[in-house]
């Protein structure tokens, strides 16, 4: 899409516009031939007042003066003409999220766009927003637009897709019917053509290591991202969570580790409370943690591969003391962990940023490994990473598992989720709907993914006594 | 360790970072940096780790490139050095234009160019090229008093008066830069130096004017007691951020005026300010408080200040390479998030790192209390603390770089008090010159262009180092 809006440029294939070859070279071109689009991450100033927001980059201009009145009118007209009620005034930091959203709308509608690419609109706003949404699309359908609308939540593609267009992982995978049973979207989404194998023996699982009960977290937002989840996972079991991304994991790994507030519930480490322990505390008590964003969480790319191996250990002997640190232990320890976790970099002095993915998120693993662990967290263990790196991770997860430590894994790949666990919790709206076996059919799960559980009767769950707003505002992998 | 293959082959490798090229062999760069002295000895052991570790090696062609030849490619190319040097050179060319402008004889000798261009151009250099000799003479050593030594015209301590003058000076920059330098290396941007550094003479200087105490109490207990106010200064303001994340920035320079204002009531004060005076001056500093000078001789003022300053340069170096804490600073300062997620505590290392600033500009504000001033001012302190920020910046944030510039802008202080005296420059220029070198190195695409450097093959390694 952002091809498409020309912020990135394609490598190879062609767009037609109207049956005719376009070359967008950026937003400008795409604009002129009629493409608009509304980000996910909203573009507004937000101490200008809609008016100006809407106007900025075409402002009307009267002897270089900005004519404002007639911004003002252009605002009224269009969002008149295509029932977007705006105060052309207000300021939009003052605004809710939804009324923004309709300045982006409304944005792209003054600029004559004839297309119009919402991208993830739904995942910002409230149920109710997201109706009104769903309502303005109809509307703007009615008036002749085209919509090319990106979301991973079936309910509203289903709602108000004419075509839907299934891709996963940049191909496109299949195109259906609004009618179709969820099932066959389901299918396509989670898609069954790539069948991981992790060799691993039946699980032997033994006492729980970590508990989790009636955990409710909020997120950045202030929202309930984790809305009371119970969870248990035993030594020597691996559990997977699987969910689109943006329904609680995030926010429920990082409560676990102690790095975002518990508002209730608790969790406990082999039977002892850690709810509000510091994240060092928990690490310390034997909890390896794989973050899902390496570049973020997991590494100080600025930092060598050696710094990094020890980033939660240089104050443990023989890396560090009291005040200072044992540079001959840390670069030994590099040495020996480069060596068996076949990082390929040039040297241990090396910043992690310039090692590929695979050998970045190979070094975190190194790391959380290399201390005696009663539980590993791993979330998004292989995410952007090569084929190789994969099966040399996936093989270092069981065998922490095999060594009888519980694991959490944590991923929006499925079919890393079923390859690894040996039960699988499915967390939709910070809830975890069910946990399964890894045997379940895909289509179940599928299901399970986009909140609808196939055992019960009830169709869409959580809908009406869902008042709050969405999870996290990221892509999932599996976006339809 | 099995693989021979060299990095390149890793798929992704290149993907990940378009922009590092084809895998840049910092070690093999380093290697002709460290090795200028002993080429063969270098090469040797070069080789011997080539054997051990045949993975780590960089590729052939780059090994063959000889010692000469990356030396002469480095030597005028993009590097830190390079350019820190051209930038001082281009400020000085400056600043000679600024010295013609402002001096109403050679300035009018300009009108008769066309008349006697060779007298026009040979009196402006002569008066620039003067006048910058005698800031060379006045900072660094002036060789008429080293011929007039020699045939005992005068004493050996009128031929050290100017490297002591420029230690003197020196000192509280280099306190002041390091207060900048170390909380910069956290991500940090400490402008609150001077506030910090008064709290630190406030201190310093009241154990040294109230107290009669052997000097071998009283000296350390001055420099503690600077280095506890000022680091207390520094502490508040780490706590404020990580408690409630106001921007340091802002908080310093309320800090600065608070600090300012503060000192100007303290030193009114009953057992503060001095009877005998009508002004606002506080009692004199007693000799017993006093930094004991480096040569006891009334002419020579380089005093404790300077050796303090230099250890604790290497303190702060010794910190950021194998300091548990300095480590810690160095993971928030890049890495807020990831040093989060490994158990750092990020609000107590950022408050940490504040109290430790604070102290060091407290300690150069204490170096000047109980250094050259005799009793505290309102202004005693004058500018160091947001001087303290350019040196940090030309130092490039790095403990030996802030020596490096704190003893340059010391030297120009020096300098610029003899060439007021000697060419009747006014010593402001100093000022200007100083402010360029740092706009200069802040710039360093402006000085690239202006001297047509090249790109230098060490680059990327620098661009990496020159972030943080």
């Amino acid at each position: 899409m952002n091809v498409l809006y020309g912020l990135l440029q394609p490598d190879e294939g062609e767009i037609l516009v109207d049956g005719a070859p376009v070359r967008i070279k950026g937003p400008g071109d795409a604009i002129k031939v009629g493409i608009g689009m509304v980000h996910q991450h909203f573009m507004l100033v937000p101490v200008f007042s809609v008016a100006e927001n809407i106007m900025l980059g075409a402002e009307p201009a009267r002897g270089g003066f900005i004519d404002h009145a007639k911004a003002v009118k252009l605002v009224r007209e269009v969002s008149q003409r295509y029932g977007l009620p705006l105060n052309p005034d207000a300021i939009i930091e003052d605004l809710p999220i939804g009324i923004q959203q309709r300045v982006e709308i409304v944005k792209a509608l003054t600029r004559d766009v004839d297309l119009l690419i919402l991208d993830e609109p739904t995942a910002v706003l409230t149920p109710q927003e997201t109706d009104e949404l769903l309502e303005v699309m109809r509307g703007l359908k009615a008036a002749g637009k085209s919509i090319v609308f990106i979301t991973h939540k079936l309910r509203e593609v289903k709602a108000v897709a004419d075509r839907i267009t299934v891709i996963r992982r940049g191909r496109t995978v299949g195109t259906a019917d609004p009618t179709a049973p969820e099932t066959e979207l389901a299918e396509l989404m989670v898609g069954r053509s790539v069948v991981l194998e992790v060799p691993k023996e039946e699980a032997v699982p033994g006492e729980p290591v970590l508990e989790v009960s009636g955990l409710v977290v909020a997120d950045d937002r202030e929202h309930r991202a984790v809305d009371g989840v119970d969870l248990v996972v035993r030594a020597g079991e691996v559990l997977g969570i699987a969910g689109v991304q943006g329904n609680g994991q995030t926010e429920l790994v990082e409560s676990i580790m102690g790095l975002r507030p518990a508002r209730a519930g608790e969790v406990k480490l082999s039977g002892k409370p850690i709810t509000t322990w510091h994240t060092r505390e928990v690490l310390r008590a034997g909890v390896g943690y794989v973050p899902e964003d390496r570049s973020v969480d997991g590494l100080v790319k600025e930092f060598s591969v050696a710094e990094n191996l020890v980033l939660d250990l240089y104050d443990l002997p023989p890396f560090g003391g009291r005040f200072a640190l044992n540079l001959d232990a840390i670069a030994a320890q590099a040495e020996q962990k480069i060596a068996e976790f076949d990082v390929r970099t040039q040297s241990a002095q090396q910043p992690v940023g310039a090692l590929s993915g695979g050998n970045q998120q190979k070094v975190i693993v190194a790391r959380e490994m290399s201390h005696p662990l009663k539980l590993l967290i791993a979330s998004q263990p292989t995410r952007g990473v090569d084929v190789g790196s994969i099966e040399f991770i996936h093989s270092r997860i069981v065998a922490e598992r095999d060594r009888g430590a519980a694991v959490l894994v944590v991923s929006s790949e499925l079919d890393e989720v079923v390859a690894l666990a040996d039960r699988v919790a499915v967390m939709y709206r910070g809830r975890v709907l069910a946990v399964v076996s890894p045997d379940t059919p895909r289509e179940t799960l599928g299901l399970l993914m986009a909140g609808i559980d196939p055992s019960s009767s009830s169709h869409t769950p959580g809908r009406e006594q869902d008042t709050r707003g969405e999870g996290m505002s990221e892509h999932g992998e599996a976006a339809s | 360790m099995t693989s021979h293959e060299p990095i390149e082959a890793e798929p992704g490798a290149t993907a990940a970072s378009p922009d590092k090229g084809p895998a840049l062999p910092t070690p093999g760069v380093d290697q002709y940096h460290v090795d200028p002295a002993l080429p063969a000895a270098g090469q040797a052991e070069h080789h011997d780790q080539a054997e051990r570790q045949p993975k780590h090696r960089a590729p052939e062609k780059e090994e063959k490139r000889s010692f000469a030849r990356a030396f002469r490619e480095e030597l005028w190319a993009d590097n830190n050095f390079t350019v820190t040097l051209l930038a001082i050179v281009l400020a000085l060319i400056c600043g000679g234009v600024l010295m013609v402008v402002g001096n109403a004889e050679v300035r009018d000798q300009w009108q008769y160019l066309l008349y006697q261009p060779g007298k026009t151009i040979g009196d402006t250099w002569a008066f620039v090229s003067t006048a910058y000799t005698d800031m060379f003479k006045g900072a660094v050593v002036n060789p008429d008093t080293v011929n007039r030594w020699y045939w005992n015209m005068t004493t050996w301590q009128q031929v050290f008066y100017p490297i002591s003058e420029t230690l003197t000076n020196a000192a509280p920059l280099i306190f002041t830069g390091l207060a900048v330098a170390v909380p910069f290396r956290a991500g940090l941007f400490n402008i609150g130096g001077q506030g910090q550094a008064i709290m630190g003479a406030i201190g310093g200087g009241t154990v040294g004017l109230a107290l009669s105490l052997p000097a071998i109490v009283q000296v350390p207990l001055g420099v503690l007691a600077g280095a506890l106010l000022g680091g207390l200064w520094g502490y508040l303001v780490g706590v404020l951020k990580a408690r409630t994340g106001a921007h340091e920035v802002i908080l310093t320079i309320m800090l600065n005026n608070i600090a300012f204002l503060f000192l100007g009531w303290f030193i009114l004060q009953q057992g503060i300010k001095d009877p005998n005076r009508s002004d606002a001056i506080s009692k004199p500093i007693q000799e017993s408080g006093k930094l004991p000078q480096l040569i006891p001789d009334p002419l020579l003022r380089a005093n404790l200040g300077i050796v303090l300053a230099v250890l604790a340069a290497a303190g702060v170096a010794w910190l950021l390479k194998r300091g548990r804490f300095g480590f810690e600073l160095r993971a928030v300062g890049h890495n807020p998030h990831a040093a989060a997620t490994a158990g750092i505590k990020v609000g107590t290392t950022i408050a940490l790192t504040m109290a430790l600033a604070g102290a060091l500009a407290g300690l150069g504000g204490t170096s000047v209390a109980l250094g050259t001033a005799p009793a505290l001012t309102v202004d005693m302190l004058g500018q160091i603390g947001f001087n303290g920020i350019l040196v940090a910046l030309l130092g490039r944030v790095r403990p030996w770089g802030v020596v490096g510039a704190g003893l340059l802008f010391g030297a120009l202080q020096a300098g610029g008090n003899a060439m007021q005296t000697f060419s009747g420059v006014s010593v402001e220029l100093v000022g200007v010159i100083q402010a360029l070198i740092v706009l200069f190195v802040a710039a360093p695409a402006l000085v690239k262009a202006i001297y047509r450097l090249r790109r230098s093959p060490a680059a990327a390694a620098q661009a990496g180092l020159a972030k943080g």
